[in-house]
């Protein structure tokens, strides 16, 4: 009876892998499953985790050194890479962090510009979202769906800023250009579509039984763990905490527009999925109601200085946004020069995937990995700066 | 809000020795505290005035002035204000008081600045352990007297590069009799 359970030493389970009644197991960094280019080494017992690692470092490139050497225009193309399925969160906050430290105001059309393409970039990722997470428990049909109306959004970029993945569109003083002929009729026609394809994706998936029993009551998220491992956006909302960046700290034009914080109680994953897929609707009206009110016409850009030459006074701050895992923030030091001295980025990835996940996996099944991972919606480029 | 943190800079002033306040906004900010105060101060901040959200961690290399500056960034979810806690300590000695009991995610945020920066925060879980950079036997890496050009140039062969002009080439490439 004495070996049925793991010794206990300082406090901390033992599991003696020799004994063949545990397996060590790694899931990554190449398996289709897992968020990107991490890996866990799992302890399993049968099918079942009993204790988790992530291991992270796969796509280390360094971006915040590599800042520290550029000038402060030739950052951007660094970091919108950041973060790839949503870059614009990226650009825009390290924009208005060089904006706040010169002390400049951008136009009023530029906010709305801004707005609108944050919302956009928010609902692309929650598109590549739905399709990993109905792909983690077997709805491929569901993911090709998504990922084709991700594409009519990509469009969308493109035909905006002149790319699809990587916009460069925000800068500091404004945006790069102005909304081209037509585009707002393709706007409105692409988001109708996106809006027809959640109509459907809540009776194929949130309604569907396998997805219903595989998802509830996996990785519950207690309102009490919020503060403690620093749970963030959908995740923290998901537990019935309603915090959202856009309506604490407003930015941008967000405190003009008419939009509620969602909320569930559960704190399980299908929680999150409802969480998210009303906050898709939710970016959809904020686009059409910023398309609506935004003014018609003016200035998008304020015209700087060669900002090749741009040196930013000595001081440093931090700034804030709403992305679709969480807060996400920029913490800026500048010396005077014309180089950064210091950036580093606040990812909501960092505190989800690293101690929130290890601390969850614990007692899940290994099949039910991948959709954990993915309700915490975790991307590691965010860890590994 | 602006009356809010200036009582709490007054209550702050009474109890800690805190210096060189700064408001960068009205909700957000900085101020300097000695290293030995640090973690009864962040303590202090998150159990009584409601600074519950440990935003981020994070290092800064002054290396003219010989000095490493850690910030912790503080966020109150109640007036959502934010406090930037600074605490600058010596280079040749790098180490800091850990706060991986008070946030779980700090023991991630001390990890990273371990490998990345070299700081030392005797007592967090797994410091030892690679985080980002696995099989890494040089300096810290973020450090500013690192420098990664030169590293690549001493470390990696140079890989010579062929330079074609793109009408020569074409014109080699199409028309090689003219």
């Amino acid at each position: 009876m004495e070996n049925m359970y793991p010794k206990i030493v300082d406090g901390k389970a033992v599991y003696d892998l020799d004994s063949q009644k545990y397996l060590k197991m790694w899931q990554g960094p190449q398996h289709p499953g897992v968020t990107g280019n991490m890996s866990l080494e799992l302890d399993i017992c049968g099918d079942q985790i009993i204790n988790c690692k992530t291991h992270v470092g796969y796509l280390h490139r360094g971006f915040e050194k590599l800042m520290e050497r550029r000038r402060y225009i030739n950052c951007f193309p660094i970091v919108c890479r950041i973060c790839v399925p949503e870059p614009d969160t990226n650009e825009y906050l390290f924009a208005t962090a060089v904006e706040e430290l010169l002390g400049i105001e951008i136009p009023e059309r530029a906010k709305w510009l801004r707005l609108i393409n944050l919302e956009l970039s928010r609902l692309a990722s929650f598109l590549m979202w739905i399709g990993g997470q109905s792909g983690a428990f077997g709805m491929g049909t569901v993911a090709q769906w998504s990922l084709a109306h991700r594409d009519y959004v990509l469009d969308l970029f493109e035909e905006l800023t002149g790319a699809r993945i990587y916009h460069m569109y925000m800068l500091p003083g404004g945006v790069r250009g102005d909304i081209p002929a037509g585009w707002i009729d393709h706007t409105h026609s692409v988001l109708n579509g996106v809006e027809r394809l959640l109509g459907e994706i809540k009776h194929v998936m949130l309604h569907n039984a396998v997805f219903k029993m595989r998802a509830v009551g996996l990785g519950i998220v207690n309102a009490d763990m919020i503060d403690r491992f620093g749970v963030v956006g959908p995740v923290a909302r998901g537990s019935g905490v309603a915090r959202d960046v856009r309506k604490d700290n407003p930015y941008l034009v967000y405190d003009q527009l008419d939009f509620e914080i969602e909320t569930e109680s559960a704190g399980d994953a299908y929680a999150r999925t409802l969480v998210r897929w009303r906050e898709m609707h939710q970016s959809i009206s904020l686009i059409r109601q910023a398309l609506q009110k935004m003014p018609v016409q003016g200035e998008y850009y304020i015209p700087l200085p060669n900002v090749l030459h741009l040196k930013i006074p000595a001081g440093e701050t931090y700034v804030r946004a709403e992305s679709t895992r969480g807060e996400y923030g920029y913490y800026m030091v500048s010396d005077g020069s014309a180089y950064p001295r210091k950036v580093t980025v606040r990812g909501p990835s960092y505190s989800h995937a690293v101690a929130l996940l290890e601390h969850l996996a614990v007692g899940v099944n290994i099949a039910d990995t991948h959709g954990l991972m993915l309700s915490l919606h975790t991307y590691p480029p965010e860890i590994e700066r | 809000m602006v009356g809010c943190m200036e009582q709490l800079y007054n209550e702050l002033q009474m109890r800690f020795p805190v210096t060189g306040v700064t408001r960068q906004r009205e909700n957000l900010a900085f101020m300097y505290i000695t290293p030995q105060h640090a973690v009864s101060l962040i303590t202090h901040l998150r159990d009584i005035c409601g600074f519950s959200h440990l935003v981020l961690m994070t290092c800064v290399d002054w290396i003219e002035e010989e000095q490493f500056q850690v910030t912790y960034l503080l966020h109150n979810y109640t007036d959502h204000t934010d406090l930037g806690i600074k605490i600058l300590i010596p280079r040749e000695l790098p180490v800091m008081d850990s706060i991986h009991h008070l946030w779980e995610q700090a023991r991630t945020y001390q990890r990273e600045l371990h490998e990345m920066f070299g700081l030392d925060f005797p007592g967090s879980p797994g410091m030892e352990e690679p985080f980002i950079l696995e099989g890494w036997q040089g300096p810290p890496v973020m450090r500013r007297d690192f420098d990664t050009k030169k590293y690549s140039d001493e470390t990696y062969s140079h890989r010579p590069r062929e330079i074609h002009e793109p009408e020569q080439h074409m014109q080699q490439q199409m028309y090689p009799e003219d």
